[in-house]
């Protein structure tokens, strides 16, 4: 009878630069997905709240692309036909060229959900707050930067909080688009020691280490910025 | 997601309150009617985006159409009723499967952890909230892969019998265990939903702890939740195609896999298949939204309706609904 | 009460569970005693396994029929699933399939988990490039390019690690991939510039793509193919021995090569590789 495969924890120990190495990764992709993802999924709801329906239909037509396509396809069209068919190189080190890949694919799927959690947002300013925008003669630039985004932005922390947490741990599915990770280092120390229950709680821990502490700032910062109705 | 905007309040909203949809209204949160200059400048702004999009749309279908994609050979097989019925249903209906039953035990999951998480006893609240949380914290695909490759290793190291773990059943156990957790937190949300004079009035006439919740909250509840349960079916259904990584037969392992093994159209494959998947997914959210306009509009329930939108779940704490 | 209600709802999600798994069914433990097989082959390696419109084809899908027939089974009675690099010795394990034969190379590291009948064929691994790429000649001359790393594969490892017939260790940047047909997506992108593997899943891509790709014709490996088997099935194992020495003297194992890797010209030898004993 072999204990080990319950009790064991030591291949946690003896691999721990590459695993730290590896959750480096997951969360060089995960900042640089976070900030992406923010700035086009603000741009895809400036685009669906515009008055201009054809920016109207391409922020739609995007969204329930995106939004309903599974993340594994979407990283795989970045990796084999942006990069491999249509040439798309964006460095000639192939692991830099599959990050970058992989932050872009990312990126454009969390943007979609990025984008819906803005517009509800921006659906839960009442309009008498805009009324009363116009009414004091601020423009539409004006009256979306200081008075309708502040107040959305806030009413959106939680949401993007969730979108966060999930967009954090679907950096696992990047192993599909050429660039390796910590779920890809697990699967390799699976291959090599077996899949042994200390491996996967050593990998889980990681995850949790990075998505809970995220998940209470983030509902720390929805209670704390909360707008008062 | 077009419907009303209410969020979930914990009062009962009076029917006077239930705002008919008003995307009218929405869009003028930001902007006034236009004026004739407004209107001149839509239309500029119209023109420029409408160049700039084509310019994309024909950047791509030219960059693709320079590297051979269109070659009809490579569509070709799309045109075979073979391929269709060989590889493609089949995948389907693999995928259909795995989301079906998945979705079926996420469901009691769900209403098991879901109940777990209200009751009155702190043993059964606590572990049932460390299960909830713990699950939605760890990645499905971490879980998909110990699930797949755990159950032999360690079944080994103690000299026991193998179970059997097929790729269908790690996809599902792994589907379950996931949605489910999300699933628990849609199931309390609702029950809570419920207005509190409702279990109050139930207790009144006498009911028991078991009653009340069977009888009066979870058939409310149920009519709240439906809209945020069939919107967490589309995560389900995406997240299905993870079984491609332990090689489950689902419709992205026959599809683009297979198909592209054949034939060497990768790209094609995968634009055919992505296709099926989303028309999938906008019939599931269209459902969601159907039911939620109708549960909206009936009285049957006191129960605010839980959005299919995923963005107005209360307490949608950790990851729930999205992605 | 909800209490008794949510263990009689957990015991109804264990059942249904079970019941879906088939937990509870039993098999004979040896190939040779069963009536019916299922065995796992590669589904997107033309020439090897294929899983065309009309079914599963291609050289392991022959040697499996063959195998199977000599064993008593009927080939309506042969289940084909598919089995990837990086999930056959998982399969074997747990009981997905009875039976491997998916480009599967007897090796040191694999034989603690899996019991290997065989070999039924020796080929080499080798590597393909692009046909218009002079740069590359041999194993030294990938020194720096770009070579595919598939998941579950150890053919990448023996250029940049060893061991290799030529003792070399060539700093190579590898690419990771999930299959050999996303590496052919890449090698015809120019994401990489070489791949590594068995001259017989190299020669089936030849036959598949035409002239674009020429195989570099640098053999650095023996790949000893096997069949797989369950950990501890010896008697299974030498009753395979026995048809794959069958298979060699009707000369059903030369017409077999012929058939599926004559177009490539992919030499063959006639005797018969010397069984490994099982073990």
């Amino acid at each position: 009878m072999n204990w080990n495969v319950l009790f064991d924890f030591s291949p946690l120990v003896d691999e721990f630069d590459k695993i730290l190495g590896a959750f480096w990764s997951t969360i060089r992709l995960s900042l640089m997905t976070g900030v992406l993802a923010l700035i086009l999924g603000t741009i895809l709801a400036g685009m669906r709240v515009s008055p201009t329906p054809v920016l109207r239909a391409a922020g739609t037509f995007y969204v329930n692309t995106l939004r309903n396509t599974p993340l594994t396809l979407v990283l795989l069209f970045c990796s084999l036909a942006l990069s491999d068919t249509l040439g798309l190189k964006l460095s000639n080190v192939s692991t830099v060229n599959f990050y970058w890949l992989a932050v872009f694919g990312l990126s454009a799927y969390t943007a979609a959900f990025v984008c819906e959690a803005l517009r509800s947002g921006i659906n839960t300013v009442p309009v008498g707050q805009a009324e009363a925008a116009r009414a004091i003669g601020l423009t539409f630039t004006q009256s979306l930067r200081m008075v309708v985004l502040p107040q959305a932005f806030r009413a959106v922390i939680a949401p993007l909080g969730s979108i966060t947490i999930a967009m954090m741990k679907n950096t696992t599915v990047v192993l599909v688009a050429s660039y390796l990770e910590a779920a890809a280092l697990m699967k390799d120390m699976f291959e090599e020691y077996g899949a042994t229950l200390p491996i996967f709680l050593g990998f889980a821990a990681g995850f949790m280490i990075l998505t809970l502490p995220t998940g209470f700032l983030f509902g720390w910062a929805a209670k704390r910025w909360a707008v008062a109705r | 997601m077009g419907g009303g905007t209410m969020t979930v309040t914990t009062e009962a909203p009076t029917p006077k309150a239930r705002p008919a949809r008003k995307s009218k209204q929405q869009v003028s949160v930001l902007f006034d009617a236009p004026g004739p200059r407004a209107r001149l400048r839509n239309n500029v702004i119209t023109l420029v985006a409408a160049v700039i999009l084509l310019g994309i749309v024909y950047a791509i279908v030219a960059r693709l159409n320079e590297a051979d994609q269109f070659q009809g050979k490579l569509w070709e097989p799309f045109l075979d009723g073979k391929v269709w019925t060989e590889f493609i249903l089949p995948g389907l209906v693999g995928t259909l499967k795995v989301t079906v039953v998945a979705a079926v035990l996420a469901m009691l999951f769900g209403i098991v952890f879901g109940l777990g998480r209200l009751s009155d006893h702190w043993w059964v609240r606590w572990p049932s909230a460390a299960i909830v949380e713990g699950f939605r914290a760890i990645p499905l695909l971490l879980l998909i892969f110990f699930i797949f490759s755990g159950p032999p290793t360690i079944a080994n190291g103690l000299n026991r019998e193998f179970p059997e773990v097929t790729a269908f059943t790690a996809v599902v156990i792994g589907l379950t265990l996931y949605n489910g957790s999300v699933l628990a937190e849609i199931v309390r949300a609702g029950i809570n939903a419920v207005p509190r004079g409702q279990s109050e009035a139930a207790y009144a006439v006498g009911l028991r702890k078991g009653g009340v919740m069977r009888l009066v909250l979870l058939p409310q509840a149920t009519t709240a939740m439906l809209p945020a349960i069939v919107s967490q079916m589309v995560v389900l259904l995406k997240d299905s195609a993870l079984g491609w990584i332990v090689a489950y037969e689902d419709l992205l392992n026959a599809g683009f896999r297979v198909v592209g093994a054949n034939y060497g159209n990768l790209i094609p494959a995968a634009i055919v298949i992505t296709l099926i998947y989303i028309l999938l997914n906008m019939a599931l959210g269209y459902l969601a939204q159907w039911l939620e306009g109708r549960s909206r509009r009936s009285r049957k329930s006191a129960a605010t309706t839980l959005s299919a939108d995923p963005n107005k779940l209360p307490e949608s704490g950790l990851g729930g609904g999205v992605a | 009460m909800r209490v008794r209600r949510i263990g009689v709802a957990l015991a109804g999600v264990a059942a249904v569970g079970m019941a879906l798994t088939g937990c509870s069914e039993k098999k004979a433990s040896s190939v040779a005693d069963k009536d019916k097989l299922i065995i796992g082959v590669k589904y997107d390696q033309p020439s090897l396994g294929l899983k065309t419109t009309s079914g599963v084809e291609g050289i392991d899908v022959d040697v499996a029929k063959y195998i199977a027939k000599k064993l008593g089974v009927a080939e309506k009675d042969i289940e084909f699933k598919e089995a990837r690099s990086a999930n056959r010795e998982t399969f074997l394990q747990n009981g997905t399939v009875d039976m491997i034969i998916a480009t599967y190379s007897i090796t040191e590291a694999r034989k603690p988990k899996v019991t290997f009948a065989g070999p039924w064929v020796i080929t080499h691994q080798d590597i393909m490039i692009r046909s218009d790429d002079t740069s590359i000649k041999d194993l030294a001359s990938l020194k720096g390019k770009k070579l595919c790393a598939v998941s579950g594969s150890n053919s990448w490892k023996n250029i940049t690690e060893g061991p290799n017939k030529l003792n070399l260790k060539v700093a190579t940047e590898t690419v990771p991939a999930q299959g050999y047909d996303e590496c052919m997506t890449k090698l015809k992108g120019k994401s990489i510039d070489a791949i590594s593997t068995d001259a017989t899943i190299l020669a089936g891509f030849v036959n598949r793509e035409g002239s674009s790709f020429k195989v570099a014709n640098a053999a650095f490996t023996d790949e000893k193919y096997g069949v797989g088997l369950k950990k501890g099935d010896t008697k299974g194992c030498e009753a395979i021995n026995k048809a794959i020495a069958d298979m060699y003297k009707d000369g059903t194992a030369q017409q077999l090569w012929t058939k599926w890797f004559g177009k490539a010209n992919l030499p063959f030898e006639t005797a018969q590789p010397p069984a490994e004993g099982c073990a």
